[in-house]
């Protein structure tokens, strides 16, 4: 499932490193990895280590099993986050307090669900040390 | 050039709605076809267009072989979900006034229950295959799941309410009460929709569309032939079909508070020459309960943020100030893909709308929703 504009992002995964792209011509940081930058429709781009850091955007929890090929572990919340790159990610939410808008939450990797169809490493955010 | 007032909706077909049909999506989607003709008191055989649902839709190719076409001239695939009908509309009058062909076919038809859930099925889509690199694998697996951090980010940023989401499924309920041919017609309160379990939070069960089965189907034809057919004429004013930011990543969207219908609504509304105030029934893409809502603002029924008092107090109720989803919608008359919604309008513009007519409807509008926020609408009328 992961072709070759998204190998160095799960590479960087398997590090515990967050990798965007960054395009070769104009340098605008791009995410989801795509062939094309949309700034100045260069292909030639290099992968970018980001800081893991971020403020938290929106969220939701999920109560019902959707897929139990994925997970059959309910509840569990997944949280969209402004990174302070300039690019959006989702991941699951560790933490024993719901998530707020804004709050700075920090960015990690961690071993693939138990029960997913694919062993990538799976994103999740923590609350930012005070 | 414009597309106003050069086509309209002949004629249009439903089948039975129903959680579990024993008949095939292809069966449905030639029923509903067969009864669309012949309610606009054609004949397959005049039928030169098909557009058929892409997602559910058998190819051109088997309309000509099931309908016996002796003169296909035009078919197109709007791949929009549920945007696609709306989609199709446009394009279906737009190839008419072009003089490609004379009468469109759109039909739909789905058999959900007999293969997967939503969850599953969307990710053989192309339009998902980022959600399904990136966001399947952590449990963001169904639409509920995607769209909810949008509902939430509108409850953040404006005090949006679940509360106030429970008024758009109430009323719905109440208006497939009325109707005939809708799945869910036990009566809802408030309370019940409050009591439903979280699904996504903050999406409750009673905010989240069915999964049904059934077929539905139009026929478009120039609005000077409508005039020698069999039903009251129901014309297309004007329609547009628009795309969010980041389409296939809601997750990318910057701004998750808005859908591309943000972007169709004034080019629909300018082409149709008429204003927001003079809708007289709504049929608004029903998905989850916040799309409702935010299709409203979007279109500029009230400013962004206010939809969630829009809503309620019965605005969107027979008899309020702007009734909605006179059908039930897919909340609770069948998931449709939206066919339903533009095959209500129709209705209503013609005044066959039986105990949920809502008086003296002249000109309405249908939207479209599709994947993660593709979005247009219909302005229609009926002729004077």
């Amino acid at each position: 499932m992961n072709d070759a504009v998204s190998e160095a992002y799960w590479a960087g995964a398997a590090r515990n490193e967050f990798v965007v792209q960054r395009c070769d011509s104009c340098g605008t940081v791009r995410h989801y990895p795509r062939i094309l930058c949309s700034t100045c429709y260069s292909f030639d781009w290099s992968p970018a280590p980001a800081a893991p850091t971020g403020t938290v955007y929106s969220w939701t929890v999920a109560h019902h099993v959707f897929d139990p090929t994925v997970t059959t572990e309910v509840p569990y919340t997944l949280v969209t986050v402004d990174m302070n790159v300039g690019v959006r990610v989702i991941g699951r939410f560790d933490s024993d307090v719901a998530p707020t808008a804004g709050q700075a939450v920090v960015l990690e990797f961690r071993d693939a669900l138990e029960f997913r169809d694919a062993d990538a490493p799976t994103p999740v955010f923590t609350p930012a040390p005070a | 050039m414009s597309l106003r007032g050069v086509a309209a909706v002949a004629g249009i077909g439903e089948t039975r709605y129903e959680r579990a049909s024993a008949k095939s999506a292809l069966q449905l989607q030639f029923e509903a076809s067969l009864t669309a003709i012949a309610d606009a008191g054609l004949s397959p055989t005049d039928i030169d267009g098909v557009i058929p649902i892409g997602i559910t839709g058998a190819p051109a190719e088997d309309y000509v072989v099931n309908l016996g076409l002796p003169d296909l001239r035009f078919s197109a695939v709007i791949p929009h979900g549920g945007a696609s009908g709306i989609g199709a509309l446009q394009c279906a009058a737009a190839a008419i006034a072009a003089g490609l062909c004379t009468a469109v076919l759109v039909p739909s038809g789905r058999n959900v229950s007999s293969g997967e859930r939503a969850g599953v099925r969307i990710h053989q889509m192309p339009q998902f295959r980022y959600v399904t690199e990136f966001e399947r694998g952590i449990g963001a697996i169904a639409p509920a799941q995607l769209y909810a951090p949008m509902a939430r980010r509108h409850m953040t940023e404006f005090g949006t309410t679940s509360a106030q989401l429970a008024e758009i499924a109430v009323t719905t309920r109440a208006h497939a009460r009325l109707n005939d041919n809708a799945i869910m017609t036990k009566p809802m309160t408030i309370e019940d929709h409050q009591a439903s379990r979280m699904i996504a939070d903050p999406f409750r069960l009673f905010d989240c569309s069915l999964e049904s089965d059934g077929g539905a189907a139009f026929v478009v034809t120039s609005a000077e032939r409508a005039r020698d057919l069999r039903q009251p004429v129901v014309e297309l004013l004007g329609s547009a079909m628009c795309h969010p930011d980041s389409p296939s990543s809601i997750t990318q969207r910057p701004d998750m508070t808005h859908v591309g219908i943000a972007k169709a609504a004034d080019l629909a509304f300018e082409m149709a020459g008429v204003g927001r105030d003079d809708i007289d029934v709504a049929e608004v893409y029903d998905c989850f309960t916040w799309v409702v809502l935010c299709q409203l603002e979007d279109m500029g029924f009230c400013t962004k943020g206010e939809g969630g008092d829009f809503v309620s107090g019965g605005r969107l109720g027979l008899g309020g100030a702007l009734p909605t989803n006179t059908h039930g919608g897919l909340l609770s008359q069948a998931h449709m893909l939206g066919m339903n919604h533009i095959v209500e309008l129709v209705r209503q513009l013609r005044g066959h709308g039986d105990r949920r007519q809502v008086a003296d409807a002249a000109v309405g509008l249908a939207t479209g929703y599709g994947d993660m926020g593709d979005g247009g609408l219909a302005i229609m009328a009926a002729a004077r």
